[in-house]
């Protein structure tokens, strides 16, 4: 592609941080003006909806523990999945490897027979390893078989999804919900306690914040983490250096399909207290989680703000339908803006572009 | 004659259900044999279904909402090819937020059209003489609309023009080494957003099939996950037209089949069927993509640059 002849286009060495973060925050306003015009097509002045949103998700309590509430899912899945981009998967199931992780903490509440204060452990542990085993599937299949990761990972949200579909209308219909699709209520011991009467389970948010710097520190200072860059960015130099890209791959989608598998718990064991349709379950927190990882660029510590960012849109987002009666739809409309103009700019980072002067 | 009937019935499942399979299919072919990757059919897709319905309830007309639903889906492509072919975008992150933007989009737009009926829709037609043939005949060529029999014979053409054209072989060649085609002469840029906007036109058109003719009605997502199957379609095709027709009804006569099996599985494990058959026949073609005549386009996935390799 040839430039015209008043631009200046040349390429950048390495972004530095500061230029990643203000072509970032340019991105977020720009998606955010876009918005304001289908708020105003709707007949509602951008400036009362955007200060609805933000006092509904910050402007008191209430709103600030269901930003929070929203946040949890969107950390847990938005960690794991800056560990599976950085191996270059493509890891679109998070929403799937979710469903496994609240089905696996389902059985442990209400079939395993187990009781006391092992359970809520017992359960965190089972959603891990339900998550991630699920996550592995597709790791195996696109190392030893070549087999797209993308359409693998998605396939199986589907099948995660009717899976648990089949399980609430099945097997595990609750005895005392007559013919409602839902399991029995979680016994007490099953349930992660929150702060005060809120959705908060604080230790699945505690969980999620340090595992984000657990996540950090095996990504920049540990050789599993080297690898998986190495496997990411270079599979060539990966294999001539002796690198297993079977190891690397699937260490990093055990991890990002566990993590998912985690947040899974948190939403069946802390905010619904049974297993219910799946669609309530996670709401798309696995997709979101995917802008969650980009917009923090890969960097889990990162993940921790646009988390908190997606939280306090999804709150909002609860709070202009309500008040304002503003479809909720609008959120992924708003996601896929966002994610438009988040990759369209890095065209910014990997290049400068001026004004060329007479 | 149990078995008969049931083998016509077979037939023309597979045709119903596996036409917008097949247009989405053959749009996709064009884009990835171009050298980009659309994950953003399943949005352009909904985008075309939710065009077409309104269109059609406005003006009674089901053909000017196929056509709406061609521009609109094409116009939508052309985000994505924006991003990818002149921003050198991420090809999967761009078709990923073109999915959700039409998903996004069309549950806005169509919160008001949910549940009207349509009344009408495409008309079914026989097909004098070969109809007469026996068990084909009445599977293939009966009381089907038309958008299945004219899907049916793009196929040829669409393979015709691929293989044997100059166009053709400019896309291929666009496809497979983007930077001997540009020292050829060939504009690459102006070459992948065309193949882009033929994929969106197509993803368009079955969409329309589905709220015009399949099941004539709007419903918010009522793609269902066909968009995906599509690129795994794709892929099982070879990135050939005529295999991309085989796949396709292969596909939909196994989904219909799964259906045989209702009185010993819960119709909520028969709903993850396709899904279980997708990711099994990419498996079982694993094999050949291995190979490299068969082989995806070289340059899929990768945006092109002049002079940056």
């Amino acid at each position: 592609m040839q430039a015209p002849k008043w631009l200046n286009i040349e390429r950048r060495p390495i972004p530095s941080g500061r230029t990643i973060f203000t072509v970032s925050i340019l991105a977020i306003v720009a998606a955010l003006i876009v918005m304001a015009i289908f708020f105003a097509a709707y007949g509602v002045s951008p400036a009362r909806a955007y200060g609805a949103i933000l006092h509904g998700a910050l402007g008191n309590w209430r709103g600030f523990s269901e930003t929070l509430r929203r946040m949890i899912p969107l950390l847990l899945c938005g960690v794991g999945l800056t560990v599976a981009f950085r191996a270059q998967f493509w890891n679109i199931g998070a929403d799937g490897q979710l469903l496994f992780g609240a089905m696996a903490a389902t059985w442990v509440a209400l079939f395993s027979g187990l009781q006391g204060p092992l359970v809520i452990p017992v359960m965190f542990l089972a959603g891990f390893v339900a998550g991630a085993l699920w996550g592995l599937i597709p790791a195996v299949l696109k190392v030893k078989m070549g087999i797209n990761d993308v359409i693998t990972t998605l396939m199986m949200n589907y099948i995660a999804m009717y899976v648990a579909l089949f399980l609430i209308h099945g097997p595990w219909k609750g005895p005392s919900v007559r013919g409602y699709p839902l399991t029995d209520i979680f016994p007490p011991a099953a349930r992660i306690p929150t702060i005060g009467d809120t959705h908060v389970h604080w230790p699945t948010l505690v969980l999620g914040l340090v595992l984000a710097i657990v996540a950090y520190i095996m990504l920049n200072r540990t050789r599993s983490g080297f690898e998986i860059k190495v496997v990411g960015e270079n599979p060539h130099a990966a294999r001539f250096a002796g690198m297993s890209e079977l190891k690397t791959v699937v260490i990093a989608m055990l991890i990002s399909g566990g993590l998912a598998g985690l947040a899974g718990v948190g939403e069946v064991a802390g905010v619904q207290l049974r297993l219910l349709d799946p669609n309530q379950i996670s709401m798309g927190y696995g997709y979101t989680a995917i802008i969650v990882a980009w917009l923090a660029r890969k960097n889990p510590l990162g993940v921790i703000i646009t988390a908190f960012f997606f939280g306090v849109l999804m709150a909002g987002g609860d709070v202009i339908k309500v008040n304002l009666g503003l479809p909720f739809q609008l959120i992924n409309v708003f996601n896929g803006v966002i994610m438009f103009f988040l990759i369209g700019s890095e065209i910014f980072m990997r290049y400068r572009i001026a004004l060329r002067r007479a | 004659m149990g078995w008969e009937s049931w083998v016509i019935s077979t037939f023309a499942r597979a045709l119903a259900y596996g036409t917008p399979l097949l247009l989405g299919t053959l749009g996709e072919i064009f884009a990835e044999r171009s050298g980009v990757l659309n994950l953003g059919i399943e949005g352009m897709m909904i985008m075309g279904a939710y065009s077409a319905f309104v269109v059609t309830y406005t003006t009674g007309h089901p053909w000017l909402g196929i056509l709406v639903a061609a521009v609109v889906g094409g116009a939508f492509s052309l985000i994505h090819a924006f991003a990818t072919v002149t921003l050198k975008a991420n090809q999967v992150v761009s078709g990923l937020a073109l999915t959700m933007l039409g998903l996004g989009l069309s549950g806005v737009l169509g919160r008001s059209w949910v549940g009207l009926p349509l009344f009408t829709t495409l008309r079914n037609v026989t097909v004098p003489g070969l109809s007469a043939i026996p068990i084909i005949g009445p599977g293939l060529f009966t009381r089907q609309n038309l958008l299945v029999y004219i899907t049916m014979l793009l196929v040829p053409i669409l393979w015709y023009i691929l293989f044997h054209t100059r166009i053709g072989i400019t896309i291929r060649a666009v496809g497979e080494d983007p930077a001997a085609a540009d020292s050829l002469g060939v504009n690459v840029d102006r070459v992948r957003y065309l193949c882009v906007v033929v994929g969106g036109v197509f993803a368009g058109i079955a969409g329309a099939y589905l709220s015009v003719a399949y099941r004539p009605a709007w419903t918010e997502g009522m793609t269902g996950g066909m968009g995906w199957i599509v690129i795994a379609l794709t892929i099982f095709a070879f990135w050939n037209p005529v295999y991309g027709l085989l796949g396709s009804y292969l596909f939909a006569a196994l989904y219909h089949l799964s259906y045989r099996l209702q009185t010993w599985v819960s119709p909520e494990l028969l709903k993850a069927m396709p899904y279980v058959f997708a990711i099994i026949i990419l498996i079982f073609v694993s094999r050949g993509t291995l190979q490299k005549r068969m082989g995806s386009p070289a340059a899929l996935g990768v945006p092109y640059t002049r002079g940056e390799e």
